[in-house]
């Protein structure tokens, strides 16, 4: 009993300290009780059944003519497109926004201030809007020429034979897309300290060489994860081109149940489609950042 | 040997040299020559300006005013007639190969392994071939006491193994001159020993060093001469048992017996 006293525990605790004559016996512990997770699954599971009503016993879902549509030449045609659409609008908007970011980083105050313009007009912008401005591009400007701003020009080529429906969906696509890449890409580079720049610098290295080789292998790790999410988005995001009636998915299911009134089952066609794109997209980006991870798993971001 | 190497030109000669921030004058005319073979420890209080005349040395930071030449080459500079141009990017760069340098945070590449780290300039500024650099960056690693850590990535190593690995990559583009910027402050005290032992051989073995310090017991050990700055300029400079056991100006004083405190 003593011991117990002047241990200074008892002293600190007396709330969890065992009283003496109970310390010989041994306690039941009785685990926190939790009514609300289980109220929580009642409520999800009535959900879920009830989804899994309307999808089975509803015959309008027609999954007959979902199964038909799914794998049909014109669908396919369709899916082709819009993956052709989303790889060469982010080819634009991924290359386009590295110059951009790297214009906002430039001590030539002109660089960055365009840079930044154009971020806060293409951000400010529908993306939707931006693709049928383009289209009908040729309405403000009849024919493309080149020469002095305000004085003589020579007249190339009339504006409506260089904006097909490709032209203005890849372009609106990727002009949108290069606004968010700039600043994805610009955070990135900015998360690299200064410091990495000086030691490249002082072994030699070309302001070239250092980005090449030291500041955009480690800002990487920071810009994947948002620019896996923008990949995904305009995946989606192409959809938007069914406006100015270019033949990618979704444009294709429409001119599908047009004629055939079957738009429930059509779209869901479109719906697996686009889901099972961007799985693809996701099972990719997280192979990526495990790559890219390699180097820091052991003490992430530790060192700054 | 005070003779032998005080011959030919300087390794590094300062003349005057002034460095501003806006209107902060952080050098206000620093007056300074390196011999070959010599070993200089820079100390002073914070905000001397040690450290901004270390990064002068090999152009991270540009100066304001006077002359600054590493073996008789003006840094950053072209001098026609009376006029300095300043360089393009890539001919600072091809000078800066010969200086190496040593950063208080190490700062070695988080995303390449130990052997990398060393390997990397070599490749990409010398453009070397990888199996030819390799024995070399090895050796470095031995020379450092490191070769059982070659693939080891800068996280998984301590502090001072850190700051050896960045000598040794340091030393991989074969400078013939060595700066180092308050290379032992960011390490716990039981990893300086091993750090300035490097320092130690290296300085040993005949290379010329400009050592920004707070380890007073290594410049007095090692170095050949003592710069003591104060507000951007160089107050009193000096063999280390002169410095330390006899200082000139009252400032000099006032700071070494801080320390001793």
């Amino acid at each position: 009993m003593s011991v117990q006293e002047n241990n200074g525990l008892a002293g600190r605790s007396p709330a969890g300290s065992l009283s003496p004559e109970e310390a010989g016996t041994p306690l039941t512990v009785v685990p926190l009780r939790h009514p609300w997770r289980w109220a929580g699954a009642a409520a999800i599971a009535y959900v879920l059944l009830s989804i899994a009503d309307l999808l089975i016993t509803n015959p309008r879902w027609q999954w007959h003519t979902v199964w038909d549509y799914l794998f049909s030449e014109p669908v396919l045609l369709g899916v082709l497109a819009t993956i052709t659409l989303t790889v060469l609008a982010e080819l634009v908007g991924i290359s386009f926004g590295i110059l951009l970011a790297i214009m906002r980083l430039s001590p030539n105050p002109l660089l960055s201030w365009s840079s930044a313009m154009f971020t806060w007009t293409f951000r400010g912008i529908p993306p939707l809007v931006m693709i049928l401005f383009i289209y009908f591009f040729s309405a403000l400007v009849p024919v493309l020429s080149i020469g002095i701003p305000f004085g003589p020009s020579i007249e190339l080529v009339r504006t409506n034979t260089v904006i097909t429906q490709t032209f203005a969906a890849v372009i609106g696509l990727g002009l949108a897309q290069a606004a968010y890449v700039a600043e994805i890409v610009r955070s990135g580079i900015l998360s690299v300290t200064q410091g990495q720049t000086s030691a490249a610098l002082a072994l030699g290295m070309t302001p070239l060489q250092t980005m090449r080789h030291v500041i955009f292998p480690q800002a990487m790790r920071v810009i994947v994860p948002p620019l896996g999410n923008e990949v995904i988005s305009m995946v989606k995001a192409t959809s938007l081109v069914s406006v100015i009636a270019y033949m990618e998915l979704l444009t294709t299911i429409q001119v599908i149940y047009a004629r055939t009134f079957e738009q429930i089952p059509m779209l869901m066609v479109a719906v697996i489609w686009y889901g099972v794109l961007t799985t693809v997209l996701t099972i990719v980006q997280s192979r990526i950042e495990t790559r890219l991870n390699k180097s820091a798993k052991n003490n992430p971001g530790a060192r700054r | 040997m005070t003779d032998q190497i005080a011959t030919g030109v300087p390794m590094v000669r300062a003349r005057a040299v002034i460095k501003r921030y806006g209107h902060h004058d952080v050098l206000k005319g620093i007056d300074l020559n390196v011999v070959r073979g010599e070993v200089v420890c820079l100390i002073g209080p914070s905000g001397s300006g040690k450290s901004t005349f270390l990064r002068c040395i090999n152009h991270l930071e540009h100066i304001d005013g006077g002359e600054l030449a590493v073996d008789g080459e003006l840094v950053g500079y072209r001098r026609q007639g009376n006029r300095l141009y300043e360089l393009k990017p890539a001919e600072v760069c091809r000078r800066r190969r010969e200086i190496g340098m040593v950063f208080q945070h190490f700062e070695l590449f988080p995303h390449k392994t130990a052997l990398e780290n060393i390997m990397l300039a070599p490749q990409i500024v010398l453009g070397r071939k990888a199996q030819d650099v390799r024995a070399e960056a090895m050796a470095l690693l031995v020379r450092v006491g490191l070769e059982d850590r070659a693939g080891f990535y800068p996280s998984q190593l301590s502090g001072g193994q850190q700051q050896r690995v960045a000598i040794a990559r340091a030393l991989a583009m074969k400078p013939k001159l060595m700066l180092f910027d308050e290379p032992t402050s960011a390490l716990d005290p039981e990893l300086v020993g091993e750090v300035l032992g490097v320092m130690r051989d290296l300085a040993e073995g005949g290379m010329t060093m400009v050592v920004v310090t707070h380890e007073m017991g290594f410049a007095r050990d090692v170095a050949d001469r003592v710069v003591f700055m104060d507000q951007g300029r160089i107050v009193e400079e000096g063999p280390p048992d002169a410095i330390f056991s006899r200082p000139q100006t009252e400032r000099a004083r006032s700071f070494l017996d801080r320390l001793v405190n």
